[in-house]
């Protein structure tokens, strides 16, 4: 398995993908050779269709918007590079990293990137603002059929409510930032990567 | 109010499930006098005198006797008249012990069943009468145990972690059994308790019956607890495979305890048998299971008759397994498991349910009876009691299921990402009930083994002690120890939700990773599968991929059950109106939020949010069918969604408040990709599919008031001409929406392009089309399922051939 993905995986492409997202060796080849399955077209992208025939996805909640995530503004392809890139996102911190260079530009997997992912999952228009609206359509999905809207609509202006600081009745990135901030987010949008 | 009313219901429902069971039990008792009393009891009402059949009296009037206007002849109907009452009064108790919900949570079925059968039996006892000697060793191998093994083998889901449920279930029984039986042995030697005839074969035969547990009641209190989803997996896991289990251990020590002596040779070979016996039942099993799959393909003008043939193949696995002495087990688990998948896709919908709905009424029957069985017989038999052996018995169940659990534990938890802890142990070790199988097997012992009454004894005694004792207590006991780590003051509701969010967004990205499976092995299955094996066995491997089946079928499942629920408000958008009043008090106070409003959204939001990974907390009890609604949910949601990204310029961002489907039309889904997938020019095979069509819907339409979208973006329908259809990782689910998802994944291909601007209306302005869900059913009878088409198709690019059946009339748009 690992040999076969290898081969179609140049040995730059790898140190490349290494160093911008953090990955070892092995778990790029693993990651690889997920992607290569998935891709049906076997033309080195994904399209959305291919991740929508993984059937988890499909009862996820919030399946389409992770899906979604992966593609980059106005794109229908993601090539490897794209996927990995995504998926640097929930490489759990390392504490050695911490005290890396720290001139640096941010790594993948800092806990601002992963508070990022978290807000581009509501704001899809990329404004930088969570409205109303947006929050309810996340709520709206992640909540059974027994809510009526009333309830919901509650439920949103409670949220934005709280989280508000400047008025504006939507959550911006740093309020988003300010209501997480003693919530463990390095640990809960983490994954452990298996080998 | 409500809740008062509903309690006099209650007590009223109590009352007559009470009532009713007395008056079978009676009728049952009567009727288990056998010979006619020579009295009419009161159960039977007789008009004229009768002559019993068999009465001793010489009648001299035998030569001019009267034509008897009445006759009655109990012996020849006694067998199934008893069953049946019997079945009858466990299923009003079911009735009756759903009532009240609270005795469901605290008490297991399989405690409410035993004490109904205890009842019986202390009836019957007082009036001296036996239990019709039905349970034989024939009749519960060959009848009552194949729809207990069917059950278990058929709902079996596939995401199971078969290593690791394989590890408990297996090496766990296997631990007991040689566990308990060394130290029974050893017990026996001790001269005090007076059973040293016992020998090791014996003491092992034994301890294989008592030693699978079937932590049923276990899921219950786990899922209400949220544990770790892998430990659910194998509490699940290990319910599903006790029965199994037991029966292989039990006929591997049984052939052992039949040999007067047992050398090392053959040790060696009793492991290579059960290798063999395993095996070929497996192969048995798949060979049946293909054959049956194969037949289904061609049963599409007699669907009436399509669920017998999963019975009668799974039962003919069994039976030929047992033929040539192979584990019919692993056949019929395996022939269940292998025909599910391709049977499931080539019958119609109607007999999918039939299927699992017998299924599972058979598997509970012949549990029912079983339990019922113990209980009576534990009032009615000769006991043989024997103090030392039976407390012994129960001690080193319990010691060693602790300890094989904790073994287990401690040699794979290096080996997983989320280790057990000792909480879970606990659990795990503590829900080990005993299950019906093994009362079964031990009343069936065959009759050389010396102290067969003793062993009966002992299981009784130990089922009883695990079910009643620790299948009560393990809640309490569970949710003590689990306290709960989420307090109430978590703070926000920003943190609950986005907490949520984040999940979810994690066991997406797990899933997407595939780090449950190993998915190079599955893949190449996968792509064996799909070129070869579906070819042959499902009749239409291309047309399952049509959306417009797949939308109908789930469709109408789901807008019916919709509809039947009076509750369920699926709406998204608050333009629906909503179907809780009692909640309009709290509506919108734009700033103020007390603490009682806070409290009150905390409750909210904790109770429907939707968990985890519902698909595995979806097998919760074994004797219902599993609970996929949240699934379902899900699912409606994303049809509408997907349906809006048919929609042109539906992938632009701005947010939709038209219609775009037309009215009564959004069951039948617009074109089929089989059509569109080969060329690149679509939009012109499209549009001229569709006028043909079109013109049969006589409908009024509405057309959206976007441009239309070009209709070459639907060549990236990468639907292969190839049978790749089901998706990669094939099922969804395994029930319910199962067959319908496999092809639902994969019709994706079609719609799902463009959902990157379609996201932001996922699920917010779709109150119309929720609407339409609502008058779907009606126009259900609508007989060309493909008869619309999209409204998109229907407008061409730039206008240019514009067809006067294409145009539609303008839909005024129900905005909020």
């Amino acid at each position: 398995m690992g040999s076969r993905a290898s081969t179609l995986l140049r040995e730059e492409e790898i140190e490349e993908i290494k160093k911008e997202t953090g990955f070892s060796h092995s778990q790029i080849t693993r990651l690889y050779s997920r992607f290569t399955s998935l891709d049906k077209g076997e033309n080195g992208t994904l399209s959305r269709e291919d991740f929508q025939r993984i059937p988890e996805l499909a009862i996820n909640p919030l399946g389409d918007r992770i899906i979604n995530a992966f593609f980059p503004e106005g794109e229908d392809q993601v090539n490897f590079r794209g996927f990995m890139r995504t998926l640097a996102h929930f490489r759990p911190i390392e504490d050695n990293e911490k005290s890396k260079n720290p001139t640096a530009s941010e790594p993948l997997n800092s806990r601002t990137n992963k508070l990022l992912f978290a807000f581009r999952l509501y704001d899809l228009d990329r404004d930088d603002k969570i409205s109303r609206d947006e929050l309810l359509q996340v709520l709206r999905m992640m909540v059974g059929v027994n809510i009526s809207d009333e309830q919901l609509g509650s439920i949103a202006d409670r949220t934005i409510q709280e989280a508000d600081t400047n008025g504006d009745n939507s959550i911006s990135f740093n309020e988003f930032i300010k209501v997480l901030e003693k919530v463990d987010v390095e640990q809960k949008m983490s994954i452990r990567f298996l080998h | 109010r409500r809740t008062t009313r509903g309690l006099i219901k209650q007590n009223k429902l109590v009352r007559a499930a009470a009532l009713l069971i007395l008056c079978s039990g009676f009728s049952l008792l009567c009727g288990c006098r056998g010979e006619v009393p020579p009295k009419p009891t009161g159960g039977v009402t007789i008009v004229p005198p009768i002559k019993p059949d068999n009465g001793p009296q010489a009648y001299p009037e035998a030569e001019k006797s009267n034509l008897p206007v009445f006759t009655m002849d109990y012996p020849r109907i006694q067998i199934p008249f008893e069953i049946t009452l019997w079945m009858l009064l466990a299923s009003f108790a079911k009735i009756g012990f759903h009532v009240y919900h609270k005795i469901t949570i605290w008490v297991p079925e399989s405690c409410l069943l035993i004490s109904i059968g205890l009842i019986v039996g202390a009836i019957m006892h007082s009036v001296h009468e036996e239990p019709p000697a039905v349970l034989t060793s024939n009749v519960f191998f060959l009848y009552m145990l194949p729809p207990i093994v069917l059950d278990s083998g058929y709902f079996m889901p596939t995401r199971i972690m078969l290593h690791l449920v394989l590890w408990f279930a297996v090496v766990g029984t296997l631990w007991n059994s040689i566990g308990i039986g060394m130290s029974l042995f050893a017990i026996c030697q001790i001269e005090a308790f007076g059973v040293q005839d016992i020998n090791l074969q014996e003491n092992l035969l034994f301890a294989s019956i008592i030693s699978a547990v079937d932590p049923v009641a276990v899921l219950n209190v786990f899922e209400d607890v949220n544990v770790n989803e892998q430990l659910y997996i194998v509490v699940f896991g290990e319910c599903l495979f006790n029965d199994a289990v037991t029966v292989v251990l039990y006929n591997m020590f049984s052939f052992v305890a039949e040999m007067p002596v047992v050398e090392p040779v053959d040790v060696f070979l009793g492991v290579a048998r059960f290798f063999v016996v395993g095996l070929g039942g497996m192969g048995f099993g798949i060979l049946f299971g293909f054959v049956a799959a194969f037949t289904t393909r061609f049963t599409s003008k007699v669907r009436e008759i399509e669920p017998l043939f999963i019975f009668m193949y799974s039962y003919l696995a069994y039976l030929v397994a047992e033929l040539f002495a192979i584990s019919s087990i692993m056949a019929i688990v395996t022939c269940a498991l292998t025909m599910k998948y391709y049977v499931e896709e080539n019958v119609s919908q109607r007999s999918c349910t039939t299927i699992r709905h017998v299924v599972k009424m058979l598997g509970s029957i012949s549990e029912t009876l079983i339990f019922f069985f113990l209980g009576v017989v534990t009032i009615t038999t000769e006991h043989e009691w024997n103090w030392g052996y039976i407390l012994f018995t129960l001690l080193f169940a319990f010691v060693w299921r602790g300890l094989g659990v904790l073994v287990l534990t401690q040699i794979i938890n290096p080996f997983r990402t989320i280790p057990f802890n000792l909480k879970d142990q606990f659990g795990l070790a503590y829900g080990g009930l005993r299950g019906a199988i093994s009362f079964a097997l031990a009343f069936t012992l065959p009759d050389n083994i010396g102290r067969k009454q003793l062993f009966v004894t002992a299981t009784i005694a130990i089922i009883l002690f695990t079910v009643f004792l620790q299948g009560i207590s393990i809640r309490p006991l569970i949710e003590f120890i689990n306290v709960r780590r989420t307090n109430r003051n978590l703070g926000t509701i920003n943190v609950e939700i986005h907490c949520r969010l984040m999940e979810h967004t994690i066991a997406g990205i797990e899933d997407l990773c595939g780090q449950w499976s190993h998915f190079y092995w599955k893949d190449k299955f996968m792509k064996f599968n799909n070129r070869i094996l579906r070819r042959i066995l499902i009749r239409d491997s291309r047309a399952e991929s049509s959306i417009v089946a797949l939308y109908k079928k789930l469709e109408l499942q789901n807008a019916m059950e919709i509809l039947d629920t009076v509750s369920g408000d699926i709406s998204a958008a608050p333009s629906i109106v909503s179907l809780y009043e009692e909640k309009k008090s709290s509506a919108k106070p734009k700033k103020k939020f007390l603490a009682a409003d806070l409290r009150n959204m905390h409750d909210i939001l904790s109770k429907n949010m939707y968990k985890i990974r519902q698909r595995t907390v979806a097998y919760t009890n074994k004797h219902t069918l599993p609970n996929d609604s949240q699934t379902k949910e899900i699912l409606i949601r994303r049809h509408t969604s997907i349906r809006r990204s048919l929609r042109p310029g539906s992938f632009q961002s701005t947010s939709h408040k038209y219609f775009s489907l037309p009215a009564g039309q959004s069951l039948d889904l617009k074109f089929p990709p089989a059509r569109l997938s080969y060329t690149d020019d679509h939009e012109t095979l499209s549009e001229v599919a569709y006028p043909t069509r079109r013109s049969r819907s006589g409908r009024p339409t509405r057309s959206s008031s976007r441009a239309m979208m070009p209709l070459r973006r639907l060549d990236t329908l990468t639907e292969a001409p190839s049978v790749d259809t089901v998706g990669d990782g094939g099922r969804i689910t395994d029930h319910g929406v199962s067959r319908t998802n496999s092809s639902y994944s994969d019709s994706h291909v079609a719609p799902r392009r463009h959902l990157n601007s379609s996201n932001d209306n996922d699920s917010g302005s779709v109150d119309n089309l929720r609407n339409n869900h609502h008058e779907a059913p009606e126009e259900e009878e609508e007989p060309q399922p493909s008869s619309s088409s999209p409204v998109w198709a229907a407008e061409p690019r730039d206008g240019t051939t514009r067809n006067p059946l294409l145009r539609r009339p303008q839909w005024n748009p129900k905005k909020k």
